[in-house]
This record gives structure tokens, sequence and C-alpha cells, in this order.
């Protein structure tokens, strides 16, 4: 599905992914975790192809073609979902507006016509209801003045209306409380899916008790230091990152 | 507009008739080129005006000859030849027209494509077919009866000083006095026809009324006058749209627009002004210098203007509001967009005269390619305007590094109970809000139209829901190849 | 354009009458300037309210007072009137009637890198010194009441900030009028050079003595050099019967700051108007004041910056107080040119009206042509806030105090904004001086009534 090889990034000229390599396959759910500045959030931004994140080495294949020749939108179409750590608010842009202009641009993409509003009313209520998701919060400007919680529950569902066939979910857990976060990781499971992947990335394990990885990689400095199951996950969580980082600073 | 057929056809059936000096090697078909006494003498004479109006309209005229032209405007354009125009519905021969659709420029038919408006009317507004009638009017016929049951008049103001000559000649000029400007002047002395609106005591209009204004011919200046009164108790919703074709040179409309409303009364009025705005290199275009006004003279009576400017070379357009009943209301909701080499300069006045008049100006600037877009406004609060308030919002939004937007407000206030808040920022489109959108699917375009749209969303919700569609997709056209 | 009705000039005949009274009249280039200066001031005239920036200031009364170039029976001053100055502690540069008056002067050494000097010495003995700055900053044909004061300055102040002199005491320009038995004008020029990584906070006042009516056009240019720090700040208080029209014009260099405060309450009729350059990055700049107006008093603030580079800050607020039939203006307008990106300029005028007759007009205004900015303004106007005065009432304080203590407050917010502590007690004093003459009266209107 994607195949990352000695990648690096630099951003405003400096150098935050240094040589990282990740393989994720098809129905794979990989996690990365690591300290606070170490390149998590940049690497998001690399996939989805943010503007300002250079890559200067190395290449991403995703289902075989390059990422890098594509543009930010064309990328969303061929599948890569991000699920935002911070979610901006577009004022006056009603969420049902966004979504459906974003599910149009993404079925046109895939030569679907467009829905009409009832055909497309109905497969967003659906996924709504189990994400909590109310239709008052549906008709409010996008993310404006929505609380945390508010805010990660519009991103699982827009996923969910979405669809992707690769999602990567930017520190989803922060400013969750566990209810909030239970409804977010039912949401995200029930998009398990053989032919979809994911990308967790996260500095606590907390999440991965809710959405259980099958690959977990540790990033520090910009490069994968360890890669094992979800039991070293649990080793973070008892010991933290500290052996890694004394190990890149020796 | 239907007046421009309408009046060709009475130029046709007037010729034997015509007796106002004109050298007699002109072809009755045509009103010549130009402005002067006799031109006035004969469009008065073909609608066969009485005599008050065409005194009016020479005072009017001997005025005009000695204003200056206003240059307060941000707007650059070479001086306007007022001599090189029609003031009378002249088409030129047949030969210069497309005689089908295949010979009208693509990207006019695609535009009007994408407006949704049908084929034939799409021929109609390509200048093939000028004997075509309008829909301004055919809302008249069709449902005037109706209205008529009601006591509503719905006409052309041609109509109505033949009709109801005491109402025509009580108000009109009575809120935009013939000099109060250069462009109403010239509007007041060689206006062709517009459309007049009473609704009487205590009615409330059963329907939006609606007229789609369009310059059709070349070479002509567009003048139309519209009057309406709303009596006391009475209510109205009011639409205009506007359509012109392209041409390369640039065209003059001067407009006058006068709304009264008596104690209680309100006149909603909206305006989708997409006028031909020149090329992507500024070439040709519409001149839009309008005037409109409205005098809330009642008590508790309320006048709404809502305006999305998305059209013309350059708009010069100040609806305003005259506050004299007390707790009379005033509204202005304004969307601007320029791009290419547009030129807006465009806002309100709000007058308070009146005890606990209030008033709110909420206007959306947004410019792009190398255009310059302006807001104006006036908030004038009179000694005698006890309790009045006023809340101001400009906002400018700016895409790209070619274009200017600029923010005038002018607040003056003379009585100490009154409140005056006035807020205006300028920025960009956030490179968060763009990549967000984008990492959904959204190309460049449909991300700034989304956002547009959403910037914008307080005044588009202002527009009834037939013209809010029609507004929204405007937006994202008017500012293709903005981005990217 | 229709033909307007052509209005006399004012001071027609003041530039013949005092030309060759005029210091450096032997310098080439200086009489060049002042001749052009002159010039321009004839073509432009004094202004009206046709003119856009002098809409809401009209001076038909100035060009009616009866002004002579060369008055007669001016008083002599043989003692500084300190009243109704700041008070403060600080090197002392005396003007009386635009004359600079070393012998009431008390100048800071010039070793410690702040010199000050007689603009009339300067122009006599050492005219070159003044050639790369007279008339430099000020825009002769925005400001054409500076063009004047360039054509006719006889005298004023030379300040140079040698570079890296930290000046801790600050400088208090004193400019006094005084009416002779024919109304006077005076053309005060202040020319002020801060060298790179200087600081040095500049205090003004302007006051009048005697009774009469005198004319004060006052023109200070600032050039502030790179990484330089000024504070400029000024108390506009002239006799309730003069005329005062000034303007500072600043030149800002790369990471320069400049931090100004005006406070206007004398003059029957005044405008302080400042026109800011910003040509350095990372160059701030800071713009407060306020405005205590009653009587039939007239003052205008009016304000321009120019982001010309970018990466610059500028910041406005200001607040004004107007009673009885008086009437404020506040006229600001922030200009970002195109390649001005991320400049952040903000600003804000507040207006309280506290009587029936008293008008304020804002016009602040925005002219952008960078898209990655951030720029706003604000304007509000009205009377007091019945809300909090209900408050203070109903925790048992008199209705006049309540007013009080909400005016004081309300002008507070700016005089609070003054960096340097001891000048923001000098302005804090003058503004409660203010409120006390308000109450007073108030008091006395109660008794009477």
């Amino acid at each position: 599905m994607l195949e990352i090889r000695n990648l690096h990034a630099t951003v405003d000229g400096k150098e935050i992914i240094k040589g990282l390599d990740l393989t994720i396959g098809a129905g794979e759910v990989h996690a990365i975790m690591g300290p606070n500045g170490t390149g998590k959030s940049t690497l998001s931004y690399v996939l989805a192809g943010r503007d300002g994140y250079e890559v200067t080495e190395g290449e991403i294949l995703f289902q075989g073609e390059n990422l890098l020749d594509l543009e930010t939108d064309e990328r969303a179409c061929r599948g890569i979902f991000l699920a935002f750590q911070y979610p901006v608010e577009i004022p006056g842009v009603a969420g049902t507006t966004f979504l459906k202009t974003a599910l149009n641009a993404v079925r046109k993409s895939r030569g679907e016509d467009d829905l009409d509003a009832m055909q497309f009313l109905k497969h967003v209520r659906e996924k709504a209801k189990t994400l909590g998701v109310s239709d008052e919060m549906l008709r409010r400007p996008l993310n404006v003045g929505f609380s945390g919680g508010e805010k990660k529950r519009n991103e699982a569902l827009q996923m969910a209306v979405l669809e992707p066939s690769f999602a990567i979910l930017d520190e989803t857990d922060s400013g969750l409380d566990i209810d909030a976060l239970k409804v977010v990781a039912d949401g995200v499971n029930a998009m398990r899916d053989p032919a979809r992947s994911m990308l967790i990335i996260t500095h606590y394990q907390r999440l991965l008790n809710y959405i259980e990885p099958d690959h977990v990689h540790v990033l520090v400095n910009g490069r994968i230091a360890k890669s094992g199951g979800k039991e070293l996950a649990e080793r973070l969580e008892e010991h933290g990152y500290a052996e890694f980082l004394d190990a890149e600073a020796a | 507009m239907a007046a421009t057929a309408k009046t060709i056809e009475q130029v046709k059936s007037v010729g034997d008739k015509y007796k106002y000096g004109f050298v007699t090697d002109i072809d009755l078909d045509y009103a010549p080129k130009g402005l002067n006494e006799d031109i006035i003498r004969f469009i008065s004479a073909k609608k066969e005006e009485p005599e008050w109006l065409l005194e009016w309209r020479l005072k009017a005229y001997a005025h005009w000859l000695e204003m200056p032209e206003p240059e307060w405007a941000k707007v650059d354009f070479p001086p306007i030849d007022y001599q090189d125009a029609y003031y009378y519905a002249a088409p030129k021969s047949d030969e210069d027209k497309p005689k089908s659709l295949d010979e009208v420029d693509p990207k006019l038919l695609e535009t009007y494509e994408k407006l949704g408006i049908p084929l034939h009317e799409q021929e109609v507004l390509a200048g093939v077919a000028v004997d075509a009638v309008f829909d301004s009017v055919s809302v008249a016929t069709t449902y005037k009866g109706k209205l008529e049951e009601q006591g509503i008049i719905f006409c052309s103001i041609s109509e109505a000083v033949q009709d109801h000559p005491e109402l025509v000649k009580k108000y009109l000029g009575s809120v935009v006095p013939y000099g109060d400007n250069k462009h109403a002047c010239l509007n007041s002395a060689a206006f062709t026809d517009g459309s007049f609106v009473y609704i009487p005591k205590g009615v409330r209009c059963p329907m939006e009324l609606s007229t789609y204004f369009r310059i059709n011919a070349e070479n002509t200046g567009q003048f139309e006058r519209t009057l309406i009164i709303a009596d006391e108790g009475s209510y109205v919703s009011y639409l205009e749209g506007c359509t012109a074709p392209m041409r390369d040179e640039n065209q003059l409309h001067a407009a006058v627009v006068e709304l009264i409303t008596l104690d209680d009364a309100e006149i909603k009025y909206s305006t989708v002004q997409n006028w031909y705005p020149g090329d992507e290199d500024g070439k040709g275009g519409i001149y839009n210098f309008v005037t409109k006004r409205g005098a809330c003279r009642g008590r508790n009576s309320k006048i709404s203007w809502t305006q999305v400017e998305t059209g013309s070379a350059i708009t010069w357009k100040y609806p305003s509001c005259i506050l004299e009943g007390d707790n009379s209301v005033g509204e202005f909701y304004s969307v601007a967009i320029t791009n290419n080499l547009q030129q807006a300069d465009t806002g309100t006045k709000m007058i308070h005269l009146g005890k606990n008049t209030s008033s709110t100006i909420i206007a959306k600037g947004i410019a792009a390619g190398r255009s310059d877009s302006t807001y104006r406004g006036q908030v004038k609060i009179m000694p005698n305007a006890e309790g009045a308030r006023n809340f101001t919002q400009c906002d400018s939004l700016l895409i790209g590094d070619q274009c200017g937007a600029h923010t005038v407000p002018y607040i003056e206030s003379r009585n100490p109970s009154a409140r005056v808040e006035h807020e205006a920022t300028t920025s960009k489109i956030s490179d968060d809000q763009m990549f967000y959108c984008q990492q959904r699917g959204l190309s460049d375009e449909e991300a700034v139209a989304l956002i547009v749209n959403g910037f914008c969303r307080e005044v588009l919700q202002q527009l009834p829901m037939e013209f809010a569609v029609e507004a929204q997709k405007l937006v994202g056209i008017s500012l293709e190849g903005s981005v990217g | 354009m229709a033909a307007r009705k052509k209005i006399p000039l004012a001071f027609a005949d003041a530039f013949s009458a005092l030309e060759t009274t005029l210091p450096g009249r032997s310098v080439p280039w200086l009489s060049r300037l002042r001749a052009e200066s002159w010039d321009r001031y004839a073509a432009l005239g004094l202004p009206t309210v046709r003119d856009e920036s002098w809409k809401f200031t009209n001076l038909n009364s100035l060009r009616r007072a009866g002004i002579v170039p060369t008055p007669e029976g001016v008083p002599a001053l043989d003692t500084v009137p300190l009243g109704a100055a700041l008070s403060i502690d600080a090197h002392l540069a005396v003007l009386v009637n635009g004359v600079f008056r070393a012998d009431l002067s008390s100048l800071p050494d010039a070793e410690a890198g702040l010199s000050v000097k007689g603009f009339a010495a300067v122009a006599e003995d050492d005219p070159d010194a003044l050639e790369g700055s007279l008339g430099k900053i000020a825009d002769r044909d925005a400001l054409p009441m500076a063009a004047l004061n360039t054509a006719l300055a006889a005298d004023g102040l030379v300040i140079h900030l040698r570079r890296g002199a930290e000046i801790e005491k600050p400088l208090h320009i004193l400019s006094i009028g005084i009416a002779g038995e024919t109304p006077v004008m005076f053309q005060p020029r202040v020319l002020v050079t801060a060298e790179e990584n200087s600081s040095a906070c500049i205090l003004e006042s302007h006051v009048g003595v005697g009774d009469g009516v005198y004319f004060s056009n006052a023109v200070t240019e600032l050039d502030v050099a790179p990484r330089a720090r000024v504070r400029h700040y000024k108390l506009q208080n002239e006799h309730p019967a003069a005329f005062h029209i000034a303007a500072a014009a600043v030149s800002l260099a790369d990471g320069a700051a400049y931090e100004s405060f005006v406070l206007q309450v004398g003059g029957r009729i005044a405008r302080n108007e400042i026109q800011i350059h910003i040509g350095g990055e990372h160059a701030e700049c800071t713009m407060n004041g306020a405005y205590l107006l009653r009587g039939k008093q007239h003052a205008d603030s009016t304000t321009f910056v120019d982001h010309a580079v970018p990466n610059s800050t500028s910041r406005e607020f200001y607040k004004g107080v107007i009673d009885d039939t008086a009437r404020g203006v506040f006229q600001g307008k922030i200009l970002v040119r195109k390649d001005a990106q991320k400049t952040d300029g903000q600003q804000l005028n507040k207006a309280l009206l506290l009587s029936r007759g008293a008008e304020i007009d804002s016009k602040p205004e925005l002219e952008i042509y960078a898209d990655d900015v951030i720029c706003s303004h604000g304007a509000t106007a009205g009377e007091l806030d019945n809300e909090a005065l209900f408050y203070l009432r109903s925790r048992g304080i008199d209705e006049a105090t309540a007013r009080g203590l909400l005016i004081e407050a309300f002008v507070g917010e700016a005089v609070e904004q003054i960096g340097h502590a001891a000048s923001q007690d000098a302005f804090q004093k003058v503004v409660d001086g203010w409120l006390r003459d308000g109450a007073q009266t108030r008091a006395k209107d109660g008794d009477s009534a």
C-alpha cells in the first residue's frame, strides 16, 4: 500500500525527517510513537503534501504510484486522508456543505457521479449517528466553536464519509476525554478493512488500547529507532522514550 | 432590459410623428449619438410624458452640464466621452450581430450555462434576438392581475408616468434629487425606462418582484430608473439581476433607484450584479455608476439592501438609507468581488435623523487578480437621533499579491446617546484552511470558492433563496483563475 | 472639476515680509528650499474642507483671525511658565513664539551623546548640517502646512542622538506662545536625528501665556536609524484662543522603534498630524493618544503609517472625551504597499460624547496592496456605559463621582499605554487636572441652576 524509502524532509530549511523507511501493507494498522519534536507531525504533512514540507531525498510510493508527484488534493482523491491534530475552523462554511463538496470531489476523481442532496444526507446521517455527530453540529460552520472532542469526532466522520484507502490519524487522542476517545476509536475500528491501511501517530500509548495496531514504530530524531508489535507500545508506556533518546545521543 | 426592446418598437412606430428638429437624413429607427436638449425632448416625446417631467429632465440636463465628475472614489478610468454613446436604444444594423449561437463567444455561453440560464435566454443575452421579451416584463404581465387584486402596482416607470402620474410626481427625485451627483443627474435627464412599484397600505406583497436588467446593444448607455413606494404597513421584496454581453468598449450604466417606506413599511431590495467585467486584460466591461437610496420616511419602517457585486469593470455604488422616521431601521449587506482588472468602490451611507434609529452594515470585499476593492461608507448620527445605533463590520480578503483592498469609513456622531461601532479587518485565506480543504480532495479553485462563500455567508443568507444559489455559483465563477 | 471659487491665499504676504529676515538666507540651497516650499504652499493653499484630509477641520476662523507675519507689541518673557506644561524631571529646551531661548533652557551635556542646538544658530553657523535633514521627511505635497513651515521657519531645534547613546533623562521641549497686540504666527522647526542603536525620550509641551490669538505651525522631523528607539510624547495645551497645527514626520529604518503619545487638551482649533514612513524591516511604531475637549474646542488627531517594506508592525490606540459643543476628529490611515508582506497593523479610536452638541468624526482607513497581512481598525462613539454607571451608583457612589470615575478609567486606558513611567505620571496629572476642572465647572453650573 505505502512504501517510504530513505525519506529526508526539511521545514524552513531545517531537516526534520532524516532517512525514514516504512512499509505498510494493505489492511495493516501501524502506529508511530515518539517524543515531542521528533518529526511525527512532519511525516503526516509530508504524506499529505503540505506546502513548505520539502522532500530532499528518498521516495514515497502509494499503491505503486510516486506520491511526491501529486498535489495535495490529488493525493486526497487517491485515498489519502489526514485526520488533523488541530482541525482548522472555516467560518461560514456549514459542515454538510464542506463534506458534500469534498465527497463529490473524491467521487469525481473515481469516475463516480455526484451524489444528490438526498443520497448525500442519507449517506452522512448514518455515519454521523454512530459517531454522535448531531444534525445541528453538521449545520454549524466547520469546526467553528467546536470543543476538542467535537472536532475529533468530526474528523472521524469525514473519514467515514470519504472512505479513504489510507488514513493518517495525527494525535487523534489529544484533547479527548475517555468517553469521546471511545466513540472516535469505535468509529475508526469500524473502518478497519483488508483494503484500508492506517497510520496512527501518537505520543501516548492510551489510544492504542482502543485501536490496536499490527505494528509499532518508535520515531526518534527523524528516523525509525525501533519497530515491533503492540508490546513495544506497552514497554514505552512503562519505560518512556529515554532508552531510545540515550541510544540516539550515544 | 425589456424596455430596450420596447423602446425600439416605440422609435419605429413613432417615425412619422417625429417632430423635434433632427436633421432629416437621420434614419428614424435611431436616435443619433450623443446627448443634448433635443435628444431629451425626443425621449420625453416618445414616452408622451407630461410637461413637468420634461421640464425636470431639462433642468437636470442643464445642471449636469455644469456638474463635476465625482473624483473621490478609488477608481481610475479615462474620461467618459458622453457624446459617443446612444441615449436612446439604438442597435446597429443586423450585419454586425452574431446571427446564431455559433458566432457567440463560447466563454460567454459557458458563463451563462454555469448560471443556469436556459439556452433561449442565452441567445437573448448574447444579443442575437433583440426583440425577445424579458423576465421583468413577463413577471409583471404574468402576475399583473393577481397583484392588481391587492392594489399593487408593478409596471414600467413609463407606464407609471401615464397611469399613476400623481405618485410619480410626488416621489420621483424626492430621495435622489437630480443634482445629487453627476451620474444621477445624467440619469434624471436621460432615463429611458425602469420599474415602478407601489404597495398599498397594509399589503404584504405575496411574491418577490424582480427585474432582470441587461445591456444589450452596442455603444449604448443604460439609464434605468426605479421607484418603489411602500405605503403604511406594507412589505415588498424586490430582486434585481444584471448581465451584459461582452463588448470591447466600455458601456455606461448610470441607474437611479429610489425607495420610500412610510410608517411600519418594509422594503427588501436585493441585487446580484454580474455585468460584463471586461476581459483578463481589462478591455471592455461596464461602468456601473449607480445611485441607490432609500428614505425611511415613516416610523418603524425598514429598508434593507443586499448586494452581490461580481461584475462590471468599475462599480461605483452606495446604496444608502436616510432614517427619518423614529425607530426606523436601515441595513446594508454587501459582497463585492473583483478579479483581473476590475475596480469596485462601493459601500453605503446611513444617515440617522430620527430617534432610536438603527443601522447595520456588513460588507465583505474580496479582491483577486490585479483588482482593487474599496469599501467606502458613511455613518452619520444627527443631533436629534436620540438613542441611535449603528454596527458596522467590514472584512476584506485578498487573494494574491497584485490586488488591493481598502476600507474608508466616515463615522460622524453628533448625539451623545447614540452608539456607533465600526470594525474592519483585512486578511488572506489562511494556508491552514487551504491545506485542510485540499487534503479533503478539493482543488485550489474549489477550496477558494468554498472558503470565500463561507466568508460571505452572513451576506448571502440575506438573499432570497433563488438568488442565493445563483450568487453562490457566481462567487466561484468570479474568482476563477485567481489562484494557482 | 467644477470651477471652484478661487479663495485668496492666506498669509499671502508672509514670505515676502519674512524672507530676508530668515537665518541662513545667504545659503543658496536653503533659500531655494524655502522658495520652493513657499511656492508649494501657495499652490496648495491653506487647506479647506474640500481637501479630503481636512474634511472635518475647517480653518476659516484661522483665515479670518487677522494674523500678521510681523506682529507688534509682543511682550518679552523672562521666566518660564511651567504651570500648563508637563511636570517632569528632564533637560529643558524652551521656544518662545518659535524662537529658541538658550537663556531659559537647561540643555544636556553633548558629551553624553545628546546634542540640542537652536535651529537658527545652526542655519547661520553650520547650514550644511541641515541639508541632509531639513524637509527630507516631511512630505510637502501631503502637508501644505509643513511646506509653509519650511518656507518660514525662523528657529527651532536641531537634536542629534549619537550612535549607541542611550539617554536616560528625557528632553523636554517647551514651546510657549504669547500673543501681541496683533495676532501672531510662528513656525518652530525641530529636527531629530537618532543614529543607530541610540535611544531617547523626547517630550513636548505646547502652552500659551497671556491673552490673545496666536498660531503655532510646528513641524518636527524625526529620522530614526536602524535599531534606534525614540519615545516621543506631546502635550498640546495651548491657550484656549490659540490655533495649533503640527506635523511630526517620522522615518523608521530597520529594527527602529518609535513610540508616540499625544494628548490634546488645549487650543481653539488644533490639529496634530503624524506621518510615519516605515522603510526598514522589523520596525515597530506605536501611536497612542487622547483628546479631552470642552467648550467650543476643536481638536484633530490625524495619523498616517506607510508600511513600505515587509515585516513591520504598527499599533495605534486613541481615546477621546468630548464635552459641551466641542468637536473631536480622528483620522488614521494604514497604507500597506505591494511588497510589505507580513505587515501587522492595528488601529482603534474610541470616543465618549458627554453632552448634546458634542461631535466626533472618525475616519479610520485601510489601504492595502499586500495579501499576507493582518490589519484591522475599529472605531466607536457613544456615551458612558449606563450599566456601569448604575452599578457604581448602586454601591452608593453619587452620579457625578461615578461619571468621573468612569471617564477617568476610559482615558486611563490610553495613558497607561505610555511606555516611560515618569512620562506616564506627568500625563496622568494633566488628565487629572482636566477632569477636576470639569467636575468644578459642573458643580458650579449645578449651584447656579
